[in-house]
């Protein structure tokens, strides 16, 4: 039976792994290959890393952080953050990743979707998209509006539209990151994850909000997310604790939900 | 004595593991894998390159189709095929690597490279979530050196809307469930695959790789 994944997600900047609240203040916490390769060391199931300035800095992903992060992590790696067209896709996927995350891009040019599921596989595309719950409305019946350019611009767009849409185009999976959420370390938005789960067969991806193991569960067992993101409580330092992924999996199975469980690593006898 | 054996087998005998890299495939996450475990790997394009292989991997990402046209392209179809019927070296094919072998893909109803009978199918996509992506149980059916070190059951990162089909039982070496169980992994002789991506699996898939890098062509 598939398991429950557990994705260890970097914001970068400079290189550096940095922690906003909210999509702001940010603090740098440490590089992305060192934390990287610690996180793939604790078993995660797999990592997504933001490249969260290149976009507004109108430059082109960090492909040697890219690069060096790939030779030490032997899980999936998803990149994202300043993907303007294929080419670009192709060198991210050429230095190592295994998916391609697009976000405000996918709204502005949604044919983006399109190409890259047929150049690469639909596989290779995931559909991040940043809502926030809004009233009902006739435009937004979902009451998830989909927002851009780290919650700075509202598309009027409804979120559980626009996931539909993106299925239709040719996306791989669907990340739904709550902007009310974001950074609060109160759990995770369950309507809108459970809403869009229900209502897409690919899979999707829980993100926004997660502080301590019961939210975890909370999405696992409330929604039908087949991931969940998990960031400030494995590293940041504006949570009241951090986690191990160990401890985090341990819970998890304690609590009934599916998981790779946690090897002992000397079993495999890979060096010596 | 077995470890002066070992050492001697290493050292004594060149294992180059040669990995076919197309334009749609992850090959360069493969040598990733084989440069951390200090196994010599190389990327080859040419249809020379793959004749001159002692041990050949198929990577994969991407659809059947593209993967045979992509192979198609470099010239190399004859020499997969002559280097894995006739001169019988070690292949590991994986995903696409692993669905190409067969007869016929279902994924643009493509005929692929025959030399495994049976086809591949698309997962069911009303049951479940398609495509299959995630860590599953793979559960081996028989031990041999391409497993060794690793337990009956292990868990494995499956990126797949497809699965193969195969006509021979005996080639299924490993099954996982998925809405059902299908073929996760395939022996016939020389020729090893599986559908999962041991590159990205952590330390049981590089105990595979390290493994299939370890055997001895017969």
């Amino acid at each position: 039976m598939l398991t429950k994944r557990l994705i260890a997600c970097f914001d970068v900047r400079g290189g550096m792994v940095t922690k906003a609240h909210k999509f702001q203040d940010n603090i740098d916490i440490e590089k992305a290959g060192v934390i990287a390769k610690k996180i793939y060391g604790d078993q995660i199931d797999e990592i997504i890393f933001y490249d969260i300035t290149a976009s507004s800095e109108k430059r082109k992903i960090d492909l040697d952080t890219v690069r060096s992060v790939a030779k030490q992590v032997f899980v999936p790696f998803t990149v994202g953050g300043g993907i303007r067209n294929l080419d670009d896709m192709y060198e991210v996927l050429k230095a190592g990743a295994e998916k391609i995350s697009i976000d405000s891009m996918a709204v502005r040019n949604p044919d983006i979707i399109k190409e890259g599921s047929i150049a690469f596989g639909r596989q290779c595309i995931v559909l991040s998209m940043q809502v926030k719950k809004v009233a009902k409305t006739e435009k937004i019946p979902s009451g998830y509006e989909i927002a851009i350019d780290g919650a700075r611009f509202f598309t009027g767009m409804d979120a559980l539209e626009w996931a539909k849409k993106g299925e239709a185009l040719g996306a791989g999976e669907i990340c739904v990151n709550s902007i009310d959420n974001d950074g609060t370390h109160m759990g995770y938005d369950i309507e809108i994850t459970s809403l869009i789960a229900e209502n897409v067969n690919i899979p999707v991806i829980a993100s926004g909000g997660a502080g301590e193991p019961a939210h975890l569960s909370e999405v696992f067992t409330k929604t039908k997310a087949d991931a969940a993101i998990i960031s400030s409580m494995l590293y940041s330092p504006r949570i009241s604790r951090n986690y191990s992924v160990s401890e985090l999996k341990s819970f998890l199975d304690e609590s009934g939900v599916n998981v790779r469980p946690i090897v002992q690593k000397e079993k495999y006898k890979l060096f010596g | 004595m077995r470890f002066l054996c070992v050492g001697l087998y290493f050292s004594g005998v060149k294992i180059m593991v040669s990995i076919i890299n197309y334009k749609a495939g992850n090959a360069p996450s493969v040598l990733n894998a084989y440069n951390m475990l200090g196994i010599e790997a190389k990327l080859i394009e040419s249809p020379e390159d793959v004749l001159g292989a002692e041990k050949l991997i198929l990577p994969g990402v991407g659809s059947a189709g593209a993967t045979m046209d992509s192979l198609g392209g470099m010239g190399v179809i004859g020499p997969i095929k002559y280097m894995l019927k006739e001169k019988k070296i070690n292949f590991l094919g994986i995903c696409i690597g692993l669905q190409v072998l067969f007869e016929f893909s279902e994924e643009g109803n493509v005929g692929c490279l025959g030399l495994l009978k049976g086809k591949v199918k698309k997962f069911d996509a009303g049951a479940m979530r398609v495509p299959q992506i995630g860590w599953n149980k793979a559960v081996f059916l028989d031990s041999d050196e391409i497993n060794k070190n690793l337990e009956a059951h292990e868990y494995f990162y499956f990126v797949n809307s497809y699965y193969v089909d195969p006509s021979e039982k005996g080639d299924v070496f490993a099954e996982t469930d998925y809405g059902g169980v299908f073929t996760s992994m395939v022996r016939h002789e020389n020729i090893y695959a599986a559908q999962f991506h041991a590159e990205k699996s952590g330390e049981a898939g590089l105990t595979l790789l390290k493994n299939f890098a370890g055997l001895k062509n017969s």
